[in-house]
This record gives C-alpha cells, sequence and structure tokens, in this order.
C-alpha cells in the first residue's frame, strides 16, 4: 500500500531511493546483457 | 552499352512509376491548395494542435530515422570500423534525402518559404530552441550535401573535386556528429516547454536524452532496413564487396542497436521513477506506454541479441523493420497521441486526409530520388576509377 507524500523531502527521499536501486540492479542487469550479447563473438 | 540498349527497349509503365506518379500529381494538387488557401484548407491543426503530422511524422520521424548517416560515418570514420565502410554511402544518400525532404515538409507546415533564412538574417532568436534545431538542421543538411558530392563527382568524373572533397570527409564525420548530437536531442527537448499537455509518462526532464538515443538506435535500425530493401530491389547494382558485407554489418549493427536499446530501456525505467509516475502504467494511456516500452524497445533489444548470438541475419532485418516502426510509434506518442490528452475527444487531433497525402507525396519523393541515384551513381558499387581508394 503506497503511502502519501506531504512533502518535497519525502517525494524525493522516495523516489531517489527506488531510482538508485534501480540504478544498481541495471548496472549488474546491463552487465548480464552485455556477457549475453557477446556470448558466442569467439566462436 | 548494352544496359542502354536495355533500358531503350523498356517501358516507363511500371507499377512503382505508375503509383509514384499518381501520388506524384495527388502532391502536386494538394500542394497548391496549401499554398493558395492555407493552413485551413488542408490541415485538421488548430490552436489547441498547432504541430501535427507534418511535425510528427515529416519532421521528427524524419530526422530520426536519417540518423543513419552520423551513426555509420561515426562507426567508419572516427571508430575505425572499416568493415562496414559499404554502408556509409547508403546511409548518407538516406540521410541527405531525409534531411532535404525534412526542410521541404517543414515549408508545408511553416508556410511563406521565402522567410526560410530569416531566422539566421533578419532575427536569430538565439534563446530558441528552435533556432537551435533550424541552425543544425541547415548546416547538418549542408554537411550532408557536401559529404555525398563525392558521389556525384565520381558519375561525372570530376576527379580533382572529388579527391579535394574527400579529404574533407574526417573533418565533415567530426561536424556530422556534433549537429546531429545537438539538434537530435533538441527535438525532444522542444517538448519540455509543454510539461501540462504531454502525459506524465512521456514527459520527463530527460526528453533530450530519449531523443538522442533513440535515434542512434533508429539510425542503426535503417541502416540494416534500408540495405535490405536495397539487396531486395537494387541487388543488380551491388558489387560483390557491398553484396558479401551486408551480413557483416547487419550483424554487427544489430548487436550495437541491441545494447543501445537495452541502454534506452533503462533510462526510460529511470525516467518513471525519478518522476514517481508508477501510478499512470495501470490507466489506459499507461498500457499504451507499457506497448511501446516492451514491444517496440525490451522485445527488439531481445530479438536483436538472439539474432547476433544465433547469426540470424533473417531475424535481425525484421528486428530492424520493427524497431524503426517503433520508432515511428515513439515520435507519434510525444507529438501527437500523447500530447493534449487531458482534451476532450471533439477537441483531440487527428490529421486531415490532406495532410497525410502530403506526407505521402514527400515520401514518394524520396524513394523517387533515392532509386534515381542508385540506379545511376555508384552508390551500392565502388566506381571502377576509385577501387579501394578508401
Amino acid at each position: 500500500m503506497e503511502s502519501a507524500i506531504h512533502t518535497l523531502h519525502e517525494f524525493m527521499f522516495r523516489t531517489e531511493t527506488i531510482t538508485y536501486l534501480i540504478i544498481v540492479a541495471a548496472l549488474f542487469a546491463i552487465t548480464g546483457f552485455w556477457l549475453f550479447l557477446t556470448g558466442r563473438d569467439e566462436e | 552499352m548494352s544496359e542502354d540498349t536495355a533500358t531503350i527497349g523498356k517501358s516507363y509503365f511500371t507499377p512503382f512509376n505508375i503509383i509514384a506518379g499518381l501520388i506524384v500529381i495527388m502532391g502536386l494538387v494538394l500542394t497548391v491548395i496549401r499554398f493558395t488557401g492555407g493552413l485551413a484548407a488542408t490541415t485538421n491543426l488548430s490552436d489547441y494542435n498547432p504541430w501535427g503530422l507534418w511535425i510528427g511524422f515529416d519532421l521528427l520521424v524524419g530526422v530520426a530515422l536519417a540518423a543513419g548517416g552520423y551513426v555509420t560515418s561515426a562507426a567508419v570514420y572516427l571508430f575505425g570500423m572499416k568493415k562496414y565502410h559499404s554502408a556509409v554511402r547508403p546511409a548518407i544518400l538516406t540521410a541527405f534525402l531525409g534531411y532535404a525532404l525534412v526542410v521541404l515538409a517543414l515549408h508545408y507546415d511553416v508556410g511563406r518559404p521565402w522567410r526560410l533564412p530569416y531566422p539566421f538574417i533578419v532575427q536569430q532568436g538565439t534563446t530558441s530552441l528552435l533556432f537551435e534545431v533550424g541552425a543544425c538542421v541547415a548546416l547538418y543538411l549542408m554537411v550532408l550535401f557536401i559529404e555525398f558530392t563525392p558521389v556525384p563527382l565520381e558519375w561525372l568524373g570530376f576527379k580533382h573535386a572529388r579527391n579535394l572533397v574527400v579529404k574533407l570527409t574526417l573533418l565533415l564525420t567530426v561536424f556530422g556528429v556534433v549537429l546531429s548530437t545537438l539538434h537530435q536531442s533538441s527535438l525532444g527537448a522542444l517538448f519540455l516547454i509543454a510539461p501540462s499537455k504531454l502525459h506524465p509518462l512521456w514527459y520527463s526532464p530527460y526528453l533530450p536524452v530519449y531523443f538522442f538515443v533513440s535515434s542512434i538506435i533508429a539510425g542503426l535500425s535503417m541502416v540494416i532496413f534500408e540495405s535490405t530493401l536495397s539487396f531486395r530491389f537494387f541487388k543488380h547494382k551491388m558489387d560483390e564487396s557491398h553484396s558479401a558485407e551486408k551480413d557483416t554489418i547487419a550483424l554487427g549493427f544489430g548487436k550495437a542497436a541491441s545494447f543501445v536499446l537495452a541502454g534506452y530501456f533503462i533510462i526510460k525505467v529511470i525516467g518513471i521513477s525519478a518522476g514517481n509516475q508508477w501510478h499512470f502504467l495501470t490507466t489506459n494511456y499507461g498500457l499504451w506506454y507499457l506497448v511501446e516500452l516492451l514491444g517496440f524497445v525490451a522485445l527488439p533489444c531481445f530479438f536483436y541479441a538472439v539474432g547476433v548470438r544465433d547469426k540470424n541475419v533473417t531475424l535481425i532485418k525484421w528486428t530492424a523493420f520493427w524497431t524503426v516502426i517503433g520508432v515511428v510509434i515513439n515520435r507519434f506518442n510525444v507529438s501527437m497521441i500523447a500530447f493534449n490528452w487531458h482534451l476532450p475527444s471533439s477537441e483531440r487531433y487527428f490529421p486531415h486526409w490532406m495532410e497525410i497525402g502530403i506526407s505521402v507525396f514527400i515520401v514518394t519523393v524520396g524513394l523517387i530520388a533515392f532509386k534515381f541515384i542508385v540506379t545511376r551513381m555508384p552508390i551500392l558499387y565502388e566506381h571502377p576509377e576509385y577501387k579501394d581508394a578508401h
């Protein structure tokens, strides 16, 4: 259940937290994707 | 000689010529109506919707799909990927024609063509993004024209002039990349002025970045798509190296497109997160946004990757076509479908048939010019006098 946002601080705290988590996950994901994409380059 | 003889005996009434001829006649009639009757006679534009199909398709899509020029020349001349060299001339030609037609199409939307140089010589308006877009497009069109000139110069036999222009290649490529980076992103930035009109899922402070990154995807995909069509319709004009390199180009550009699509997908998700727009995803517009994001970004990203891994060129070609459609949908969404989303349906914009007719006419003019040049000039083959001159 999403709680209400009342202040700019709450907004920034929530969005920045989620965004930074997504960025960390994305860095791992895109590294994995690169390995998948280039996995058969040597063959 | 034998080819000339064959041409003499050939009828000009081919299906392509007949259809293209009819479209050109229709386009010329609509042009007269547009320039004598004004926008009201030919468009459904209004104060709410001042930009319609001629901006959304002819300009935004035209510029994005012409990005193959700077993407390919940067890959070959700046990053030294010489194995893609045979893609440069078709890409430059497509870009040159694309930008020339963008300028032509802009006349229909803006009107009063004699005022085209006004931003440069009468009133600059240097604080306007439109000035920056106008300046970049004008300069880049000139750059593309000069980049293209070795082709007609080889065809006409002007060896010295051709060699002089070829020496400018690196400089022109750098100019092309700089100008493209500027105006591709600025086209997205134009919509930053309308945060209340563009749907929050499409509106983002990162719009300029989205437009620039998606232009790279469009450019890479268009090169693959266009080389597929060229091989289908102009195979007889291709020399051995062009025919042999087309699969290498598809695999290499497919790989690049896949990786850029992955990055584009990530920054789009980050954009939703930074704006805290998640709750819109469950609305009707949200579903349409997911169709664009999953169907035309994530899906081609995956199919490109599978195609590259399996060396499945057919899959890559179809994915390129799908991706091109995705870029068209994205530009339509930003400029028309998700624009003025809060208005009642009676106030929403749908293009007049004459607007569609003019757009079809302009695309047809491009196809005719492309066919005329490719069948006569050294685009898909090396001129015999300049073989291995690169």
